[in-house]
């Protein structure tokens, strides 16, 4: 495309880059709000089943979890194609992440046990699947929030990067967590775990 | 130990099912007039047990044993069979209604062996026709803390065992699910569980009036994802020791090695006796969630109700663990 040179307050002539710059973040935004929109939408018209609240859970988890994967692919894609435009994502996508990992909470506290906190302690205590994911998220909650500009300045970079690894021992107890909750038939938490350990692999390659 | 009928609170399934698909007022009536000759008659007494024709409902089934609770409304139709867990047919609950479709559970055949007098391999006519329908509607708890209430068609197991004379050596009843790859999607993939599943009981527990075999639910012929044709209702325990589309029944000396416990010691047992008392690792068993149950925001927050021990069954079932502990034998 060519740009209009008899304009007189000549418009910037339309690039795919520039495109992307602007367009990427409000796409990737619609797009992480779809699977929460999904499920709203498959509450209010009754399609979850005989048993709505374990539905809800199990989608929320599954969706909290492949947002970690989506944020902790940010970095490896990076390497592996040069987009460097991806590295916008990351905050985001990580946010996103720690979003449903909290409504996943919000389902477990408030649909299936109401609030009854003394069945929840002796949850998280006596469940060693819970405890795990209750580590997970823990261990996300610090990087929610010190997530924006103004706590990487007061950190300071080396600080704050230095935070930020937590990052990866909770997407491993989040994998973990998925493990332990499955009776049989390990297919699924399995695939979670292989595609951890590729995006572990390329940041070790990539420092090696 | 028999059951005394004043104990139970007789609820003729109509009045509290609130499925039209069950409210099918000729079976009803046909059904009183059975309850009347059955009391006259003993338990025992009954007509030969029939499938009936491909989309009709069994006839001459009388009302068996029901001891529900308040609240224990039968859970719908609809939840009843799309909400499963029959792993030969995937992992997920909607897998089996969902893959159930190429599953043919007619013809079918029933091997009876081991340690009895009268072994055989029985087509399904055949293995039905000495034994007398019943309705019996059970609450059913899973060991993953959901329940149901399910108004079962079925067979006292009790005289099944009668039937083919065990021999004093036989202390155990071994049940085997079909291993049908082509038919049952789970059961192409080795990863899930080691096919054949298994289950087994003690013999008393077996010959407790309890315990059935069952051919239908609400009326009709059990569909694929709920073990047709024929599948095991044990309502004291967890739903796993339910094993689904027996193939074969044997008498046997030693505990059978049923699947479960097999996979995973730690969570499953032998027994699997409902035990508020006794914590699955990853599921509190002090309460349930019932499927349907209704509750705040369009019934999706339902208080969980208490667990209670041995699913409300104790009364006729507790005898059978005196001296046991429960938390051992679990």
């Amino acid at each position: 495309m060519s740009a209009e040179v008899t304009s007189p307050a000549p418009a910037p002539a339309f690039t795919w880059e520039r495109f992307l710059k602007r367009a990427l973040k409000p796409v990737v935004h619609v797009l992480c709000l779809v699977p929460l929109a999904w499920i709203v939408y498959r509450t209010f018209t009754n399609d979850l089943g005989a048993n709505p609240v374990e539905a809800i859970i199990r989608y929320l988890g599954d969706w909290a979890l492949r947002f970690l994967l989506i944020a902790l692919a940010v970095t490896p894609v990076r390497i592996l194609t040069g987009w460097n435009i991806v590295g916008r994502l990351r905050r985001m996508l990580g946010l996103y992440a720690f979003a449903y990992v909290v409504l996943h909470l919000c389902g477990y506290v408030v649909l299936d046990h109401f609030f009854d906190w003394v069945t929840i302690w002796k949850d998280i205590v006596k469940r060693t699947y819970i405890t795990v994911g209750m580590a997970a998220l823990l261990m996300l909650l610090p990087l929610a929030v010190t997530s924006t500009d103004g706590m990487v300045r007061r950190l300071g970079g080396a600080q704050w990067r230095k935070l930020h690894m937590l990052v990866y021992p909770a997407g491993i107890a989040g994998v973990i967590h998925y493990f332990l909750m499955i009776k049989a038939g390990f297919q699924q938490p399995l695939l979670y775990a292989v595609i951890l350990t590729a995006l572990f692999g390329v940041r070790l390659y990539k420092r090696a | 130990m028999l059951i005394r009928q004043k104990k139970t609170s007789e609820v003729a399934s109509h009045e509290i099912t609130p499925e039209h698909v069950y409210l099918n007022r000729r079976t009803f009536i046909q059904a009183t007039g059975l309850i009347a000759g059955s009391l006259a008659l003993g338990a025992t007494a009954g007509q030969a047990a029939v499938m009936p024709a491909k989309g009709a409902k069994f006839a001459d089934v009388k009302k068996g044993y029901s001891k529900l609770g308040e609240k224990d409304t039968p859970t719908t139709f609809e939840a009843v069979t799309t909400y499963n867990n029959y792993y030969e047919f995937g992992t997920g609950k909607d897998d089996p209604a969902q893959n159930a479709g190429p599953f043919k559970p007619l013809p079918w055949t029933v091997q009876v062996d081991g340690l009895c007098n009268k072994p055989g391999t029985l087509g399904f006519d055949d293995f039905l026709k000495p034994h007398a329908l019943e309705e019996r509607i059970y609450r059913m708890r899973c060991v993953e803390a959901w329940s149901m209430v399910i108004p079962w068609v079925g067979i006292s197991l009790a005289d099944v065992v009668k039937r083919f004379e065990p021999q004093g050596s036989a202390k155990y009843i071994r049940f085997e699910t079909v291993v049908r790859p082509a038919e049952m999607s789970g059961q192409r993939s080795s990863h899930i569980l080691p096919w054949p599943y298994v289950e087994g009981l003690r013999l008393d527990e077996a010959q407790n009036p309890l315990a059935i075999l069952a051919v239908g639910l609400y009326g009709q012929p059990l569909l694929g994802q709920n073990g047709a044709p024929i599948r095991l209702v044990v309502p004291w325990k967890y739903g796993f020791k339910g094993v689904k589309s027996i193939v074969r029944i044997s008498f046997v000396e030693e505990e059978p090695k049923n699947t479960w416990r097999t996979m995973n010691s730690d969570e499953y047992g032998f027994y699997a006796n409902v035990n508020p008392k006794v914590d699955h690792p990853r599921w509190t068993q002090a309460s349930e969630r019932r499927i349907g149950a209704g509750g705040g925001l369009g019934g999706l927050i339902s208080p969980r109700q208490a667990t209670l021990m041995f699913n409300g069954y104790q009364e006729e079932v507790a005898h059978l663990y005196d001296g046991m502990n429960l938390s051992r034998y679990y």
